[in-house]
């Protein structure tokens, strides 16, 4: 018989719209594999790399001139949580790829901090991603992924890296700190992909 | 709205310590007395030592010098894996020496 | 979500509320009681695992607070504002109520009974709750500096006052005030620092051990004074409750 600890609820709502084992939470909880970096505007950079090492780079101002998008989406952990109608700020991935010559079809998002993961590219192409800034309309906190982090509300929320430094394109796969660790390779929330084996 | 209450500042990890319940029922023995020699800058401590980040995918153990990963702890539905790849060795106390 | 028990493995134990008593006015202390537990050494801690009727579950540890023995254990909890966990176990949890515990665990922070070497006891905010533990236990000469905001905050008032006056002046408790301070107060509320510490510890080339325990930022800064007032670093263990949230 499982104990049952009366009059315990926790955080968790209940909800229709969810992903297969998740509750729905209005906290923003911080899941952080390491300490938060701390990135000075002045030094920050964004890259992405090709698969023949072309590199693009854009310094913040370069990046918050670029156009941005508003968009408002459900985010959903694996740790079970998932949070309803986030609104955040960014640059589309499309925008940054606009002017890149490329055969590659994976993509590792390199982190400040260290922190990878990888990503089949056609699943950050066509507005399906971002790299935001903003959140709820002030800049994006460094304990969330500020001053940038991907935005890829379609996956699981470990693919959306915080603290985002660099887009390396590949043609072959290259699993990431969860994906190397038991993860799924590819985390969709509603087809419950937590797992390697799921 | 409230969105976080952990401040920047506030540094979040606890130590190795806190690995003692999860490890222990996978390994039976208390492994957070055991040593772990950090593969990139090569410092023994034990694992009570280390800095855990707890709230995460998986239980993440990182060298308090040079803050790279010596451990992963992942619980999946059907298995448990450890991930030693920061580690060259992990030494134990024998019962009893 | 229940988990089949690893053969050998440290496994989930049923645990029932004994008793509760207030420790301050966001804090308590809860009794339990254990079928088959067989006591715990001094800075250990258990594992509290909470299911809901749907089987939602929720894991925290909490240190041991009570001194070793069988059968009975106790942890002391403080409240986090919007905790999970925490607000259940101080604010709702009585007697005859079920949880689940695993443990005692860990063999590092711990204050074996045969070590002779004097002890100083380090303990911010619900940090304390381990330290007296090995108060509650202590055979060796032991120092307590306990750092909270205000008088009301401090846990164990009345057993760490006992402990004091016991006749073999074996324990020592020293407290520091961080925002407000008792009226007639020798010094004003301030941050721990290495005067106050320097004024409580030994002398540095003293053969003494020194745990430290609480919040992760208090944590990180008493362990950086003790080193600098010439603790050996091999002598000092630490205990970090996570974020202080404060
Ligand atoms: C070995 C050990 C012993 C402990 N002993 C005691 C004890 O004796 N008494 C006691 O009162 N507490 C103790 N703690 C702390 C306790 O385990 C819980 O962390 C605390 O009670 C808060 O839990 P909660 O569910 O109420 O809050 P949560 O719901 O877990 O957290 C509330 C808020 O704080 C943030 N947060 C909390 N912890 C972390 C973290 N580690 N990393 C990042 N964010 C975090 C959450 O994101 C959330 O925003 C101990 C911790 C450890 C590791
Ligand atoms: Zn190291």
């Amino acid at each position: 018989m499982a104990v049952i600890t009366r009059g315990f609820g926790g955080r968790r709502r209940d909800d229709t719209d969810l992903p297969p084992g998740q509750y729905r939470t209005d906290d923003f909880p911080v899941l952080s594999a390491g300490p938060t970096p701390r990135i000075g505007l002045d030094k920050w950079e964004l890259a992405v790399v090709t698969e023949i090492g072309e590199r693009s780079t854009w310094s913040w101002t370069e990046f918050t001139a670029l156009p941005a998008d508003e968009t408002t989406v459900d985010i959903h952990c694996v740790t079970h949580w998932s949070k309803f109608g986030t609104r955040w700020r960014g640059v589309s991935v499309d925008t940054l790829l606009a002017d890149v010559e490329t055969s590659a079809e994976y993509v590792v998002a390199h982190c400040y901090g260290g922190y990878t993961t990888n990503i089949p590219l056609e699943d950050l192409i066509d507005g399906q991603a971002w790299v935001a800034y903003e959140f709820d309309g002030e800049p994006l906190a460094p304990v969330h992924g500020g001053p940038a982090r991907l935005l890829v509300p379609h996956l699981y929320f470990w693919k959306s890296a915080k603290w985002l430094r660099a887009l390396e394109l590949r043609l072959d796969d290259e699993p990431g700190f969860w994906e190397t660790a038991g993860y799924h390779n590819y985390g969709d929330p509603w087809r419950e992909q937590r797992y390697r084996a799921d | 709205m409230s969105t976080t209450n952990v401040g920047a500042d506030d540094p979040s990890w606890v130590d190795g310590n806190a690995l003692a319940g999860p490890l222990g029922e996978l390994m039976g023995t208390d492994l957070t007395v055991a040593e772990l020699t950090c593969a990139n800058c090569r410092t023994t401590r034990p694992l009570a030592a280390m800095r855990v980040f707890d709230r995460a995918p998986g239980l993440v153990a990182r060298c308090p010098g040079c803050e790279d990963v010596v451990m992963r702890l992942v619980r999946t539905t059907e298995r448990a894996l450890i991930d030693l790849r920061g580690s060259l060795v992990v030494s134990f106390p024998l019962p009893n020496a | 979500m229940a988990r089949a028990a690893i053969p050998g493995g440290l496994t989930w134990r049923p645990a029932t509320v004994a008793a509760t008593r207030a420790e301050t006015a966001t804090a308590r202390t809860l009794v339990l009681d254990v079928d088959g537990w067989t006591g715990h050494l001094p800075g250990q801690h258990v594992d509290i695992r909470l299911t809901a009727p749907d089987g939602y579950t929720a894991e925290r540890s909490y240190s041991i607070s009570s001194a070793p023995g069988p059968g009975r254990l106790e942890v002391t909890v403080q409240t986090v504002i919007d905790g999970e966990v925490s607000p259940y176990l101080v604010d709702v949890a009585g007697p005859g109520d079920q949880l689940e515990i695993r443990g005692p665990l860990g063999g590092w922070f711990v204050r074996r009974p045969a070590d002779p070497r004097p002890a100083l006891l380090i303990g911010g905010g619900s940090g304390v709750a381990p330290l007296v533990s090995m108060v509650r236990a202590a055979t060796a000469p032991t120092r307590l500096l306990y750092s909270t905001r205000s008088p009301s905050d401090a846990l164990f008032r009345a057993d760490l006052a006992a402990a004091e006056a016991a006749d073999d002046a074996r324990v020592a408790v020293t407290h520091v005030y961080t925002r407000v301070a008792p009226p007639g107060w020798p010094t004003p509320p301030r941050r721990l620092d290495a005067d106050a510490l320097a004024r409580v510890a030994w002398p540095h080339d003293a053969d003494v051990v020194a745990f430290v325990c609480g919040p992760t930022a208090f944590v990180e800064t008493v362990a950086d004074l003790l080193v600098d007032i010439g603790h050996n670093p091999a002598n000092i263990r630490t205990e970090r409750f996570g974020p202080s949230r404060g």
